[in-house]
């Protein structure tokens, strides 16, 4: 067990340091949540930067302690996140990589590397949140096409998307998994339309889309007609890797806040909450070491971290709620001023326990697929 | 950054667990249960195995091993439900003759001014004058009292701390004031901790084993989600203080180590509980081992200062975090 970094990573987490010493200064004011073009512009300005200093692919080349040791040192900066890049750098891009052709590759992928391209996700339905299986988006052919109607909902930055992963039925008649299929919609394609929705923090985050005989040519379709659930598979994967490492450092920062703020309005006398604070403490550098384990795991056995992740996330998004419990008993009655700080993350911290897979879906992934407990009901 | 067990490690690992199956097997611990008496030859044989003399320096006699290995081994215990004041004893190797092979066994007075297994000890240390004993809750841990030092700054454990002779007169005064922060010993709030971390991994087991072999409802308990989802969170408990445990013992730090503690006591004690909830009245009986896992996990929380003195040093860490984050922002 060793949680020292060879000199090669120490040389990486180095050079990045310096870097992002040089150009964070550099970078515009950070647009108001409420201005998605702006977000999107400034997003894809910050990973055209990544792009020209050689960092952009390292979501997808770089070993997974090279990832690590980037979304903590970027986190630690303040660097901004992925953003709107998110499911072009962390779903699609990698699907493409890993299942689509050399031309699929070659037209998708660098586009999300230079932040031209915003992609969407468009799993979730009405009618299919958990049991996405369940996806009613009826896909037809019709010569080189294939003829897209149906919704999709919880679609997050689908306002600014240039492409949509979209998950669509080929064949009703075969069983539920085995009529699904990956398409990549261009998002501007007559007959789609967005209607924004509006989050419980206020800002609208994600969207309804609907499709109305869109036409997605054949030639966008990654993978095999039908074979779209395990396609889907792949992307899941990626998702609950380390998707979160960014996070947990910003979390341990917050605590440290939190403590300050704590001591200068008299809170931090009352021995509950200190030790509350002081629990959290322990809870997020167990997490960071479950990070580092997980990692180290992924590198060893050179697959990406699998279920592993859905340990991680469980407890995770758990934690993250807690922490902005905390802070608001931190706040006292400021707690309900929205234009104080940690308000507007304990509001956000509600959705951790529900997007990317339920905590239930997650306890029943961890119990059927790691215990080895029968298919549960 | 390679955070996992080495080839040895896992050697290591696998040969303390066999030791283990073969010489405290289930007959075993149902004979310590009902008549809690140490098994001398056993001792002795953890002792020629290394187990009390791990960390000693070669040049000692010792292995000259470092804390991952011992946590590594401490964690088998914890599983097996091995008794005995393992900890005072390994904690004393190189300090007290004969703790380190074995053919000594050594109990220490805890800060709690409670002494494991002491009227069975050859040695002990700390002040254990005046000790009565108390009818444990845990069957497996005799427990005795020490009445003046009773939540008060006794050092114990400590290599080296041993009082000297005549130093009884020196002995911390009742209600005094409570120990200052971080006068436990952190190897022993360490090892503990991976005496609990082997327990609770051991009672998922447990679980998960009866979760698939108990029908009701012409199935399997287990096919149950209410059942999934404890068995479930006792696994995400194990593994989460699995990583915290094992970085401490990597890196050494006291707030690290009080953070494995905290983790590691949580995933002990609920995770007994939830095994015991799986097992429905089986869990409840004499009969079923979930009793004594819960038990001694309910002991070894009050060890070198307990949970709350845990706390309060992740408290204090968040507001003097070494790099001016808070929080001790440090990696590695
Ligand atoms: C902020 C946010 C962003 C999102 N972004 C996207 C996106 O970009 N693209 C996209 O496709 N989707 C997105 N989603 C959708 C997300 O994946 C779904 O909300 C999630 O999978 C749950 O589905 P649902 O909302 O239909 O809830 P439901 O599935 O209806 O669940 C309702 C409740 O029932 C429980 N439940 C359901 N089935 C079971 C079961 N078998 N066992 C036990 N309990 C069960 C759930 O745990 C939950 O508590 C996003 C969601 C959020 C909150």
């Amino acid at each position: 067990m060793d949680l020292s970094y060879t000199p090669e990573e120490e040389d990486f987490r180095e050079r990045l340091r310096e870097w992002l010493g040089k150009v964070l200064p550099t970078l515009p004011p950070k647009p108001s949540p409420d201005d998605w073009p702006a977000r999107r512009a400034y997003d894809l300005g910050w990973q055209r930067m990544l792009y020209d200093a050689g960092y952009a692919d390292v979501h997808w080349d770089a070993s997974p302690t090279m990832r690590l040791i980037f979304l903590e040192e970027t986190e630690k900066a303040g660097a901004p996140y992925v953003g709107a890049n998110f499911v072009g750098l962390l779903h699609a891009g990698p699907t493409i990589a890993a299942e689509g052709t050399a031309g699929q590759r070659a037209r998708w992928l660098p586009p999300i590397l230079r932040g031209e391209e915003v992609w969407c996700q468009g799993f979730s339905e009405p009618d299919a949140g958990s049991d996405l299986a369940a996806l009613r988006t009826r896909a037809r052919r019709d010569g080189d096409d294939y003829v897209v109607s149906g919704s999709k909902i919880w679609t997050s930055h689908a306002e600014v998307a240039d492409w949509c992963e979209l998950l669509v039925r080929t064949d009703p008649e075969a069983p539920r998994h085995r009529g699904i299929t990956w398409l990549a919609m261009p998002m501007d394609a007559p007959g789609i339309t967005v209607r924004p929705l509006r989050t419980l923090a206020g800002s609208a985050e994600f969207a309804e889309v609907f499709l109305d005989d869109v036409r997605v040519p054949i030639a966008n379709r990654v993978g095999d007609e039908n074979d779209g659930w395990r396609v889907t598979m792949v992307t899941l994967s990626f998702e609950r890797g380390t998707a979160f490492v960014g996070e947990v450092v910003a979390c341990r920062r917050v605590l440290g806040e939190l403590a300050r703020q704590a001591r200068a309005n008299g809170r931090w006398d009352d021995p509950v909450l200190r030790r509350r604070l002081g629990r959290l403490n322990a809870e997020f550098r167990a997490l960071w070491r479950l990070t580092q384990w997980n990692v180290s795991e992924a590198e060893a056995s050179g697959r990406v971290p699998g279920v592993g992740g859905s340990v991680f996330k469980l407890r995770y998004s758990h934690a993250r709620q807690e922490l902005y419990d905390a802070a608001a008993d931190v706040l006292g009655t400021e707690s309900l001023d929205l234009d104080r700080p940690w308000v507007l993350d304990r509001l956000s911290s509600l959705s951790y326990t529900i997007a990317a897979g339920t905590s239930q879906i997650q306890h029943s992934i961890v119990a059927e697929r790691i215990l080895g407990l029968p298919k549960g009901r | 950054m390679r955070f996992q067990l080495t080839e040895e490690q896992r050697a290591l690992r696998d040969t303390v667990r066999q030791l283990l199956v073969r010489r405290f097997d289930d007959e075993a611990l149902r004979a310590a249960v009902e008549a809690p008496v140490l098994d001398r030859g056993l001792w002795r044989e953890l002792g020629a195995a290394g187990f009390f003399a791990l960390r000693l320096p070669e040049a000692d006699g010792g292995v000259g091993l470092g804390p991952a290995e011992a946590v590594l081994a401490f964690e088998e215990a914890g599983r097996a439900l091995l008794p005995g004041p393992l900890l005072a004893t390994h904690l004393a190797a190189g300090a007290v003759p004969g703790a380190a092979d074995g053919s000594v066994v050594v109990a220490a007075v805890d800060g709690s001014g409670l002494v494991e297994w002491l009227t069975q000890a050859d040695v002990v240390r700390g002040d254990a004058h005046g000790a009565v004993p108390l009818r444990s809750v845990d069957p497996l841990t005799p427990l005795h009292r020490v009445p003046e030092a009773a939540g008060a700054a006794v050092v114990t454990g400590v290599r080296g701390a041993t009082r000297p002779p005549g130093a009884k007169g020196s002995r911390t005064p009742p209600h005094a004031e409570p120990a200052p922060l971080g006068a436990a010993d952190p190897t022993a709030v360490l090892l503990t901790a991976a005496e609990q971390l082997g327990s609770a991994a051991r009672i998922c087991e447990l679980a998960v084993q009866h979760a698939r072999t108990r029908t009701q409802f012409g199935r399997p308990i287990g096919a149950f989600q209410a059942v999934q989802h404890l068995c479930a969170q006792m696994l995400v408990r194990v593994e989460v203080a699995r990583a915290a445990v094992y970085a401490a013992a990597v890196t050494a730090d006291p707030v690290d180590i009080a953070a494995a503690r905290l983790l590691a006591d949580e995933a002990a004690v609920r995770g007994a509980r939830d095994c015991l909830q799986v097992h429905g009245g089986m869990g409840f009986t004499w009969e079923a081992e979930v009793h004594l896992h819960l038990k001694r996990a309910w002991v070894r929380t009050h060890r070198a200062g307990g949970g709350t003195e845990s706390e309060e040093l992740l408290a204090q860490d968040l507001s003097t975090g070494v790099d001016g984050h808070g929080a001790g922002l440090r990696t590695r």
